[in-house]
This record gives structure tokens, C-alpha cells and sequence, in this order.
């Protein structure tokens, strides 16, 4: 099957897949948290506009559901969260860029690439047409991984959790078509808990190092020192 | 099958229940009473199970093999509610936890004993998972229970670690759900392990491996295997002790035996391709590393709680390894070790806990003198270490020798790195262990009240595993090595 | 080739230069509607460009015979790599002989001269201009060679014809990729041509301009040259984007009536085009120098997505 012969609705469908992933680029770069979580909200738009086209084009009706679900959930609901939370936490001028952005940007490519290739066994398959969307879902959630690896401020580093459950879910609706309802709703669940939790830690933290940035968290390292 | 959902469902209404009690005496005691009735419901289970071989329904499937790891759990509850019921009141009087804090507890360790349950029992790999997430979502709160800068970061990095490990299981379970598509029609059950499992020599390899590398670091995170260890010596550390016995005796436990069962798939759909044994190969290898990487890292550690860690990492890596080799042997000396090891760490942090009372810290350096101040604790500790470190008359002994011994017939070579890790370990434990145990006491060092009685029956019953292994246990373990393997041992 | 062909070709050619300080009057009229001024009228560069060839070229006595040769060399490289871009017809004789990397390499050269002009003088306004328009090129060719990358891999080809021909043949597509190139491609046009806001083509602000910098030591014919050069370069920009990206009306046979349409189309077309960098020059304010690179990396990003989103989403999709 080539693109020629997809109807232009799943078209455009490639098209929001791609600006997910870009949306990813986005959020890894951004200096600003108010703007990342902008991107993020709209990251989660994108996702549910997919979810939702996959449901129309094919025999999954339930992902109907899912989409309104990841439109409340991860466009409306959680960067609601996130922004009260970095209001109430007065971080919302803060700005924190990249300290080396474009090797930063060069290894979220090289993710993009590897994704390509570690999916290739099911781009094989052949049996779905959103299959070519697994590799960006899989490169979404590892540039998630690299977010929360090098962002050291708290609140960024949730963003790149979350956008990895983005990616995940973005993976179950290209690939399979959705999970099952009960699984789909616990992951929900879980999250939505994990959000919560992240809300207390920010105040937590701040009130234990008086700042979020976790790299000021560093007394449990395996210290030789500490022996004196 | 009433059995089953008591097991599960008992612990949730416990979790809904205890914070809204007034009384923190009461609810301690309540906490008891759950763990126990919920034990004695997973006891029926289990005699259930004996008499009729599985109990399943859509989203359930209890076997010989998640039933013996279900007992354990519950026995691991009750035992570690009991000595938790006076521990924290001592914690709570010290003014370390407030009010509102004990209830956060209470609440948060009848919700990860649901999540357990849930985890073991469940036949659906995406409920699996969301229960392994949802255990990770209890205990983080209680990690940073007591507020203090460490705590607080070590529960951090606890929650980061192990929700992006998670994730990374989550994408595993969707390609896992995409190879079963091409094989099972119905949609709901695709996910369901019994039916994976019956269809799994169909199931696509190039997918289920790929799969499984993602399932292997993200179940793998949770049981602390080098290099995705990072959070469990901190969140060990510095949680409240009873945490520390049931996330080393249990939660580390669920997360292998996730991994196995997956293996299990895996294997299957492997083995008419030219490497049938590539997820048993990847969990030797990630299981020697953790192995031999805890055992040395046991040397350098100055917190107590966080050496018994060390051990508990040391200890899954060898089971990991031991999963990994596969076979009837290795496999039925792995379970009887998942069972040892459980009971001992869960009695170790119990004695680790008065012992960190008595001396007022956690730091190796200044627990001295513990046989003269508290002969109980003392002994308690000596007798423990000497348990997990593999001493003769006790349990972990019997295991480790299936396991050098199935070693030594399959793969010789590797008996040598063992034996150089066991060495190091034991090396590193018992320098530590002597000062502690014997050295000169501290002046103003008085004895506390502690509750020896977990310790007692654990020890207990791994000196009677070290002995003889009862008859019904070795037809459960062998029952559950031929579903693992496909073969009997006995 | 048949000389119709070439002829065409030719026709092509002088209606870039004709066209060229049109774009420019067209731009500036709409900013100056959007500013609420009424504007100088539309044939104001054609004008301007009159009044320059009318005056005397001054020289520098420093200046050497590069800084007298550079004007034409710039001129003529930019016209020939114009002449390349498919504008009312893809049956392009010019075309065929000169891929996407010709023009690239041709306004490269344009691009090189134009730099050493701006340091022979000697000024210290020259070196500076010849320095950061160096610095803003090294970061926008790959971004450009990338996007016009992307076109290629889909076409199997390098030639713009065959791009343009390609997209006319196939179905009304909606490709990842192209999305993606485009903005890039957008981006680096911004940059290449000297617009808000990398450079501001209206300022004599010693802190802020490039390309401005570079010829203010020309004066007269060479001046006009150096003027229509880059209103030049603005045109190339805008067709290859209108026609590669948006490439229907586009006459496909050499009729007089195809061409007319073509070409009543493709006005509209940079009309559109034109309208656009209005607004957003209107819209956005200059950014510092130093912020280019980011901007440029913007566009690097988004062309190396357009290439992966090609590679991953479209091969057989």
C-alpha cells in the first residue's frame, strides 16, 4: 500500500503524527515551563485528533472513547494541573534553556532513528495502516526518556514523563488498535494518581531544598568520603 | 474462587477503610486482622488450587506458580503488620510521622498489598502492569514518609526510575498485544497470558523479542537489576522499615515474577527459530551483572538498611540468573530461593529496624555492641545474616547449592563466577556484620521494645526449608517448575 | 533541446528580472497598508533602480578590481540560478541542465563575492556585514539543502522539473514530509533573503544590518546591480516555493494560453506569498544576531524531520 492509495483523512493522519512528533522537539527545547506546557497540552490535542481518526477509519469504535479520554485527560486535565501547580509554585517566569542544544537536538534525531529501525519487524507485518506511526511513538517516548534525563528542573522533568504516556498510548492506538478498556482505564487511572503525587513531591521538594531543581538533590550517591 | 477475590479484594476495603479510623491503636490492630484474614483466604486459595489444578476465570488465573508466590505475600503481610503495629507507634511517639502521616500508612500498606495481589493473580498482562505502576504509586509516599531531604529524594528517584522503567514495560505490552493480534481474533483476550500462552509457539518472534528487551527493563527496574537499580538502595533506605521488608520480600519478588511469566511466552514463540534461548541468555546476563555488581558494592556501604539492599539486588540477580538458565533444577532451586530470600529479608529488616532503634541511626559506624545491649536483636541479626549469606543448616543454603549444582551441569563455567560472588558477598556482609553484632557498646544504650516474634517465624521456617522441605511444598514448587519448564524434577 | 525550448528559457529568464523589483514594491506597498501608510507606489524599485544606473558609480580609492567585477558577478549568478527555477513552465530547457544543487552552488558564489566586496573596501561596516552574513549562510545552506532534500527523495530526483512534474502527476497528497520542508524551507528564505527577522532589508543601523552592510560602499550602477540582485534572489525564493510546494496552474505545454494562465496564477501566487512575509514582518520584531542560530536551527530541525517523517511515515505507507 503506498500513501497514494490511503483516502486523505488517514493522510492527514500521518501528517498530526508527524507534528506530534515534532511537538516532542518542542518540548524538549523549551526554555520557558508555561510554553512547554503549552506544547505538551498540545501534543495531547494532537494524540486524541489521531486516536480519533484511527476510530473513524476503522472497525475500533472504542477508540472513540479513548480519544475524548486523552483530550480531557492529557490536553485539558493534567497541563491544567501543571499550571495552577507552577503558578502556585511562582515558577512561571522561570526559564531554564538547554546547556547544549543542538547535541541535545542531534541525540533526540539519532532516538528518532534508532526507533525506526528497532520497529521494523512490525512496520513488516503489513497489516495496519497507521503502522509507520509505532516508530514515532516510540521515538516520542524515549525523547521523553532523554527530557527527563537531561532536564534537571522538577516540573520539565514530569512534562517528559508525561509525554512518554503520550507516546505509549499514541504506540497502543498505531499498533494494535487500542488496548482493551480495562487496561486502558487503569493506565489512565495511574497516571492521572501520578499526577497527583507529582503535585505533592513539587512542595515537598521545595520545602526540602528550596528550589526544584532535583540536581540540588544529591546526598544519597555512593560516597567514599562519607567514610571519615 | 469466593477465595480469590477475598485475597484480593480484602486489602482493598482495608485501604478504604484505615485512614478514616480516629484511633491509631485500632488501627494498627485492624491492620493485622486484614493482613491475617487475608492470608487465611489465600491459604484456601492455595488448598483450592492443590485439589483442582488451576483457578481462572476472564481475568483471573491462579496456578501452582503465582499461588505459592500468593501465600508468601500474604504470610510476608501479616508477619511485617504485626511487628509494624508497635515499630510505628514507636516512630509516630518520636514525633518522626504525624497523625496524618500513620494514616497515610496504614491506608498506603493495605493498597500496595492490593496491588501485589492483584499483580500475582491476574491473568491479564495490561492489569499486570497497571498494578506493578499502581505498587510504585503506593509506596512512593511512604518512601518520603518521614520528610527528610534524603527521604524525600529518594523517593523522587524512586518514582522517576521506576515510572520511566514502567513505560518502557508498557510499550513491551503493546507489542506484545500487536504479535497476538495476528494469532487471536477476539481483542479482549489478547492480552490475557493463558490464551497468549497457549498460542505462543505462533506468535511472531522478531516481534516477541523485541517485546521482550522492552518488558525485561521496564519489569526489570523493579527488580533492581544493574544498571536500573539506582532507586532501590535509596528507597530502601530511607522508607520506614516495614516498607523495606515488603518491598525487598515482596515487591521485588512480583516484578520477577512478571518477567518469568513472560519469558515463559517468549520461549514459547522462540523455539523453532535458531536461538530459542535469547530471553534466557538476556536474563543470565543482566542477573550475573547484578549479582556480582551488588556483591562488591555490599563492601563500601556505610547505612545499614541500604547494605541489606545491596544484598536484596545481589540475591533477585541470582535468581535472575537461575530463571534464566532454565531447566527443572535451576528453575525449582530459583522459587525455593524467591521463598528464602523472602522470608530472610523480610527478617532482617524487621531485626535491622529495632536495631536502628536501639542505636538511634543507621549508620553502620555507630550500631554497636547490639548482643549485649538487646540479646534478642542481636542474635536475631547474626542468625539473619548468616541465613541470607548462605550458612549451611538454613534455607538460602539448600537453594544456592540447587543452584550451583544446575549450574555446574549446564553451564560449568559460570559456577566459578558464582561462587566468587557468593564469596565477596558473604565477605562483605560479615565485616560488616561483626562489629555490629559484638563491638563495645556505646554508653547509654538501652534495649527497646521490640517484637521478635516475625523474626522468630521466618527464621524459623527457613531453618526448617535448610532441614527438610516439607512434602507438599516440594510438590507445589515441582508442580510449578513443570508449568515454568515444561518438567518435572521430583 | 529545440530552440522553442530555449527561447522560453530565455523568456523565462528576462520575466524573473522584469518581475523581480515588483515583488519587492509588492511587499513593501502591503507593509506599508498594514501600517496605516499609503506607501510609495508599486513601481517605486523600478524607479529607484532608473535613478540608480542614471547616476555616477563611485569608487573607494582603496577598492581594488574585485570590489568593480563583483556587482555583475553577483547579478549574473543570481539571474542564472533564477533562471533554473521552473517559473511558468516545466519544460524547462534551463532546467534540465541545472539541478537544485546548481542553484544552491550558483548563489553560493553570488553569496562569496558579495562577501568579499563588503571586506575590500577595507570599512569596518563591510567586514562586519561580510562576517555575519557568512555566519548566518553556514547555518542556513544545510537547513536549505535538507528541505530541498526531502523534495528529492519523493521525486527521485534533484531537477526541479521532475520535482514540480512529479507533484502535478501524482494525487491531490498530503505529505508529512512536505509540511515539514516548507516551513523549513520558509524559514530559510527568511533568513537568505534578509528579512525580519534575522535582517532587516529598511536599516541603516550600524548594530543590526547584514546584507545593508556589505554595500554600503556602492554607489550608482553598481548599487542598482547589488538592489536587483537580491530583489532577484526574493523572487527565486518565493517561486520556488510557490511552484514546488503549490505547483497547480503550472503549464505543462507550450501553449499561449497555458503560459497566460501560468502566469496569471503564479502572480497570484507570489501575491499570496508576498501578503505573508508582510504580516509577519509587520507581526514579528527583529531578533538579535545571536539568536539567529537558534532560529536557523529551527529550520534545520524541521527540514531533517521532513526527511525522517519521509523515510518513516511515507515509504510504504
Amino acid at each position: 500500500m503506498s500513501l497514494e492509495q490511503l483516502p486523505m483523512l488517514q493522510q492527514l493522519m500521518l501528517v498530526l503524527a508527524a507534528m506530534v512528533l515534532f511537538t516532542s522537539f518542542v518540548l524538549l527545547e523549551q526554555a520557558r515551563l508555561l510554553a512547554a506546557i503549552h506544547a505538551f497540552a498540545w501534543q495531547g490535542v494532537l494524540v486524541a485528533l489521531v486516536t480519533a481518526i484511527v476510530a473513524s477509519s476503522s472497525e475500533h469504535l472504542h477508540l472513540f472513547f479513548s480519544a475524548a479520554l486523552t483530550l480531557g485527560l492529557k490536553a485539558l486535565l493534567i497541563p491544567w494541573m501543571l499550571h495552577r501547580l507552577v503558578r502556585r509554585l511562582e515558577l512561571d517566569r522561570h526559564r531554564e534553556p538547554l546547556r547544549r542544544p543542538a547535541l541535545v537536538i542531534m541525540a533526540a534525531l539519532a532516538l528518532v532513528i534508532f526507533s525506526y529501525w528497532a520497529v521494523v519487524p512490525v512496520v513488516q507485518q503489513e497489516l495496519l495502516f497507521t503502522r509507520n506511526i509505532v516508530a514515532v511513538s516510540l521515538a516520542v517516548v524515549l525523547i521523553g526518556l532523554l527530557m527527563m534525563v537531561i532536564r534537571t528542573q522538577a516540573v520539565a522533568q514530569v512534562l517528559g514523563f508525561m509525554s512518554m504516556e503520550n507516546g505509549l498510548f499514541l504506540a497502543a492506538v498505531s499498533a494494535t488498535g487500542g488496548m482493551p478498556l480495562v487496561v486502558e482505564l487503569g493506565v489512565a487511572f495511574d497516571v492521572l494518581v501520578a499526577m497527583v503525587l507529582f503535585g505533592v513531591f513539587f512542595f515537598q521538594i521545595r520545602e526540602s531544598i528550596d528550589s526544584l531543581d532535583v540536581d540540588r538533590m544529591n546526598r544519597l550517591t555512593e560516597h567514599v568520603e562519607e567514610k571519615s | 474462587m469466593n477465595a480469590l477475590l477475598i485475597t484480593v479484594v480484602s486489602p482493598l476495603a482495608g485501604a478504604l477503610i484505615l485512614p478514616s479510623l480516629r484511633r491509631l491503636s485500632w488501627a494498627g490492630w485492624l491492620n493485622v486482622l486484614v493482613s491475617t484474614i487475608t492470608l487465611a483466604a489465600s491459604l484456601n486459595l492455595a488448598v483450592t488450587v492443590a485439589d483442582h489444578g488451576v483457578v481462572a476465570n476472564s481475568l483471573f488465573r491462579v496456578d501452582a506458580f503465582n499461588v505459592y508466590l500468593l501465600v508468601l505475600t500474604a504470610f510476608v503481610g501479616v508477619t511485617t503488620s504485626i511487628f509494624s503495629r508497635p515499630y510505628m507507634r514507636h516512630v509516630c511517639d518520636s514525633g518522626r510521622v504525624s497523625q496524618r502521616g500513620m494514616r497515610l500508612y496504614h491506608a498506603m500498606f493495605q493498597a500496595f498489598m492490593f496491588t501485589m495481589f492483584l499483580a500475582l493473580s491476574t491473568d491479564n498482562l495490561g492489569v499486570l502492569w497497571v498494578s506493578v505502576e499502581g505498587a510504585t504509586l503506593a509506596t512512593v509516599l511512604l518512601v518520603s514518609l518521614y520528610r527528610t531531604p534524603e527521604a524525600i529524594e529518594a523517593a523522587w528517584k524512586y518514582f522517576i526510575l521506576c515510572g520511566v522503567g514502567i513505560a518502557l514495560a508498557l510499550f513491551g505490552t503493546v507489542l506484545l498485544y500487536f504479535a497476538a493480534q495476528h494469532v487471536i481474533s477476539d481483542p479482549e483476550a489478547g492480552l490475557s497470558w493463558s490464551a497468549l500462552y497457549s498460542v505462543a509457539p505462533q506468535l511472531q518472534p522478531a516481534i516477541m523479542s523485541l517485546a521482550f528487551v522492552f518488558l525485561l527493563v521496564g519489569y526489570g527496574t523493579k527488580v533492581g537489576l544493574v544498571p536500573m537499580h539506582q532507586w532501590l538502595p535509596d528507597a530502601h533506605s530511607e522508607g520506614p522499615t516495614p516498607m523495606s521488608a515488603v518491598l525487598s520480600g515482596l515487591l521485588l519478588n512480583v516484578a520477577l515474577y512478571a518477567v518469568v511469566r513472560l519469558k515463559m511466552l517468549v520461549d514459547g514463540s522462540l523455539s523453532a527459530t535458531d536461538s530459542p534461548h535469547t530471553a534466557g541468555y538476556l536474563l543470565m546476563g543482566f542477573g550475573l551483572v547484578s549479582f556480582l555488581v551488588a556483591g562488591l558494592f555490599l563492601h563500601r556501604q556505610r547505612d545499614i538498611k541500604r547494605m541489606f539492599s545491596y544484598s536484596s539486588i545481589e540475591h533477585m540477580g541470582l535468581m535472575t540468573f537461575a530463571f534464566g538458565l532454565g531447566g527443572p533444577l535451576a528453575t525449582f532451586g530459583a522459587l525455593l530461593h524467591m521463598l528464602v530470600h523472602s522470608l530472610t529479608k523480610s527478617a532482617i529488616f524487621v531485626t535491622v529496624g529495632h536495631a536502628a532503634h536501639i542505636a538511634g541511626t543507621q549508620s553502620i559506624d555507630h550500631i554497636r555492641g547490639l548482643i549485649r545491649t538487646q540479646p534478642a536483636v542481636g542474635w536475631g541479626l547474626l542468625l539473619g545474616v548468616a541465613a541470607i549469606a548462605g550458612f549451611p543448616p538454613f534455607g538460602v543454603f539448600t537453594s544456592e547449592f540447587l543452584l550451583l549444582t544446575a549450574t555446574m551441569q549446564s553451564q560449568p563455567w559460570f559456577t566459578v563466577a558464582l561462587l566468587t560472588g557468593l564469596a565477596v558477598a558473604f565477605a562483605g556482609l560479615f565485616r560488616h556484620l561483626h562489629p555490629m553484632v559484638y563491638g563495645p557498646v556505646p554508653e547509654g544504650q538501652q534495649p527497646v521494645s521490640a517484637n521478635m516474634l516475625p523474626v522468630i517465624v521466618h527464621l524459623g521456617l527457613v531453618l526448617w526449608l535448610g532441614l527438610s522441605i516439607p512434602g507438599f511444598l516440594s510438590r507445589w514448587l515441582d508442580r510449578a517448575t513443570e508449568l515454568i519448564t515444561g518438567a518435572h524434577l521430583l | 533541446m529545440n530552440p522553442v525550448g530555449w527561447l522560453l528559457a530565455l523568456v523565462q529568464a528576462l520575466l524573473y528580472i522584469a518581475l523581480a523589483p515588483l515583488l519587492a514594491g509588492w511587499v513593501r506597498k502591503v507593509k506599508a497598508r498594514l501600517q496605516n501608510r499609503r506607501g510609495a507606489s508599486l513601481w517605486q524599485p523600478y524607479q529607484d533602480l532608473y535613478k540608480l544606473f542614471a547616476k555616477e558609480a563611485r569608487m573607494a580609492h582603496t577598492a581594488s578590481i574585485l570590489f568593480r567585477a563583483a556587482p555583475y558577478i553577483v547579478f549574473v549568478a543570481t539571474w542564472l540560478a533564477a533562471a533554473a527555477v521552473p517559473l511558468l513552465t516545466s519544460d524547462l530547457a534551463t532546467a534540465a541542465i541545472a539541478d537544485v544543487i546548481v542553484i544552491a552552488g550558483l548563489l553560493a558564489l553570488a553569496r562569496f563575492f558579495l562577501a568579499l566586496a563588503g571586506m575590500d573596501v577595507g570599512t569596518a561596516f563591510g567586514g562586519m556585514g561580510a562576517s555575519r552574513e557568512m555566519f548566518v549562510s553556514a547555518l542556513a545552506e544545510p537547513a536549505m539543502l535538507m528541505a530541498v532534500f526531502t523534495l528529492a527523495m519523493t521525486a527521485h530526483s534533484t531537477n526541479l522539473s521532475a520535482v514540480v512534474d512529479y507533484q502535478l502527476a501524482g494525487a491531490n497528497l498530503l505529505r508529512p514530509s512536505y509540511v515539514f520542508a516548507l516551513a523549513g524551507l520558509l524559514l530559510v528564505a527568511i533568513a537568505e533573503t534578509g528579512r525580519i527577522p534575522v535582517d532587516n532589508p529598511t536599516t541603516h543601523l550600524e548594530l543590526t544590518m547584514i546584507h545593508e552592510a556589505m554595500i554600503l560602499e556602492y554607489s550608482g550602477r553598481h548599487l542598482a546591480l547589488m538592489e536587483w540582485a537580491a530583489q532577484l534572489k526574493l523572487l527565486l525564493y518565493g517561486v520556488l516555493i510557490a511552484n514546488v510546494f503549490f505547483p497547480w496552474g503550472i503549464a505543462r505545454d507550450v501553449g499561449a494560453g497555458a503560459l497566460g494562465l501560468a502566469l496569471v496564477v503564479l502572480l497570484g501566487k507570489l501575491m499570496l506569498l508576498g501578503v505573508v512575509l508582510a504580516v509577519s514582518e509587520t507581526v514579528l520584531a527583529k531578533m538579535r544576531l545571536f539568536r539567529a542560530p537558534a532560529f536557523l536551527n529551527l529550520a534545520l530541525l524541521l527540514a531533517l524531520l521532513g526527511l525522517l517523517s519521509y523515510v518513516i511515515l511515507e515509504v510504504g505507507a
